[in-house]
């Protein structure tokens, strides 16, 4: 019996599985996908913590280490790898035809979408705790202590899932690679117009201030960053959490739509 | 025809039909464009308090130091899209019909580069012209100006050959990165947001020796109106402009090789 059919009597579970393991074993045989998204944004935490530093001598600074301000600042990009590859990756299975066969079998959208969010899953998780060990490793200090260590790599998981669901949906939608390198620059664009490099309340500029606090970004490196430079600060992490959440259940609502027309339309 | 006149209307060919291409299809023109622009949005506009740390000294305003990266940065990366466009010539075929047509193959890698000095020119004229509407100071004469525009055409010049060097040699457009990353790595390597001195750590032990910072130093010099490390730039840039030349020179060999 073929794995898809063990998979369509199995249930939903065994159809997520076979899926996600797809995924997982495609980004690892592709491993300029999770070498680039790791060392990238690890360089520029380097760069960044060297060329700021001096930021740190300003009066209100909440912290002495731009090492630790900007730790944060890691697992938001590499979220946005790992969501431009989900998207591609799936954006590739429209392409040559993979999501129309798989739409001749008798497995469900939901486990579709599960599915394909493995391999952005597995991702997110490899380089959350590579960026939370690399940086203890080079002198951060955790201020929540192990359990906010903890929560920081849920907290960066979830907000992975939460880019990655923009991306599959972007994938749906399009149904192109291109469609989805093209929404990458706006990630940039959002990170960059946020607080991920200067606390909100030392930002010069009226313009980019108000722009960041409206930008949801902000709120979600605020999130991470309150566990290493602050402790326990609630505020910061409900509103993390939560905006990650509702972009989770937005986009994914939204890919579930997008999946319904494009298989309707197969 | 001379031999001179024969890479000259070659060259001019090239150029005059990338600059077409470019100037007629917004896809091409605007990554070049938006790039540093929106870099120069977000240091000048976001970074700018940095400027209060103790030790940071330029007079022309954190706007005018970062549009002194912004310059560098247009340059350089004008020249990678031009790589960009090599590769994606030869890719598609046109880059081998060119050079079966071409009395002198010279002056198609000149032509490309001229192709990436204007494009460097017209985004710096667009980043400068924002800058100055958001109330940046430019403190240098008009001789300060046209040197700044020297030195960021050099440096395109050099990015150019570089990644054109790139192009002829594997001939595909998924060398884009292999263009890109060094001269990214090299850029950031440098004195983005503060002055050599308040940088830390290795980055500074980097820096210093990176070719880098003084292009950046000389193109805030003559913003702030100071001409800095000059000469040093000046050869900074001779000799990077030789490697760049020789490995330009050896990819077009290499692309005669493949046919």
């Amino acid at each position: 019996m073929s794995a898809a059919a063990l998979a369509a009597r199995g249930g939903v579970l065994s159809q997520v599985g076979l899926l996600a393991g797809r995924s997982v074993v495609h980004a690892m045989r592709a491993p300029a996908q999770l070498v680039f998204p790791i060392v990238f944004p690890l360089v520029l935490l380097a760069v960044n913590t060297s060329g700021l530093d001096a930021a740190t001598k300003l009066p209100g600074f909440p912290t002495a280490s731009y090492l630790d301000f900007a730790l944060a600042v890691p697992f938001m990009q590499g979220a946005l790898f790992a969501a431009l590859n989900g998207g591609q990756d799936l954006a590739r299975d429209i392409e040559n035809g993979f999501l129309d066969r798989l739409a001749l079998t008798p497995m469900s959208g939901g486990a579709l979408l599960a599915g394909q969010l493995g391999g952005a899953l597995f991702t997110g998780v490899v380089s959350a705790i590579l960026y939370l060990l690399v940086g203890v490793a080079i002198g951060a200090g955790i201020a929540a202590g192990v359990g906010g260590a903890l929560v920081l790599l849920v907290l960066a998981v979830t907000i992975c899932m939460a880019f990655a669901c923009f991306g599959t949906f972007v994938a749906l939608r399009a149904g192109s690679g291109e469609a989805v390198q093209g929404f990458f620059p706006l990630f940039f664009v959002l990170l960059f117009l946020s607080s991920a490099f200067f606390p909100r309340d030392l930002i010069e500029q009226d313009w980019f201030r108000t722009i960041a606090t409206y930008n949801p970004v902000s709120y979600m490196v605020e999130g991470l960053r309150s566990l290493v430079i602050t402790g326990w600060d609630t505020g910061a992490l409900a509103a993390s959490f939560a905006i990650a959440a509702a972009a989770i259940v937005l986009f994914l609502a939204l890919s579930s739509r997008a999946l319904r027309t494009r298989l309707v339309r197969t | 025809m001379s031999r001179i006149g024969r890479t000259r209307s070659v060259a001019l060919a090239v150029a005059g039909r990338g600059l077409h291409n470019t100037f007629t299809n917004p896809a091409l023109w605007m990554p070049s464009v938006l790039f540093p622009l929106f870099f120069f949005i977000a240091f000048a506009g976001g970074l700018s308090n940095v400027q209060n740390a103790p030790g940071f000294e330029y007079g022309a305003g954190y706007t005018a130091f970062q549009f002194g990266f912004i310059c560098i940065q247009a340059a350089a990366f004008g020249g990678v899209f031009t790589g960009f466009s090599v590769a994606a010539d030869f890719e598609f075929g046109f880059a081998r019909r060119l050079m079966l047509a071409a009395p002198n193959r010279g002056g198609i890698v000149i032509g490309y580069v001229l192709w990436a000095m204007a494009r460097a020119a017209f985004v710096i004229a667009v980043v400068f012209a924002a800058g100055l509407i958001s109330g940046m100071s430019f403190e240098g004469s008009f001789a300060d100006l046209v040197a700044l525009l020297v030195l960021s055409l050099a440096v395109s010049i050099v990015a150019t050959l570089w990644s054109a060097g790139i192009a002829m040699r594997l001939r595909t457009m998924q060398a884009g990165p292999a263009m890109q990353m060094p001269i990214f790595i090299l850029m950031f390597l440098a004195p983005v947001y503060v002055p050599l001195a308040l940088i830390a750590g290795w980055v500074h032990e980097v820096a210093r020796f990176n070719p880098v910072t003084a292009l950046l130093e000389s193109s805030r010099g003559f913003i702030a109106g100071d001409p800095t490390k000059v000469a040093l730039s000046a050869a900074c840039l001779v000799v990077l402009f030789v490697l760049a030349a020789s490995w330009a020179r050896g990819g077009l060999r290499s692309a005669e090789r493949a046919g």
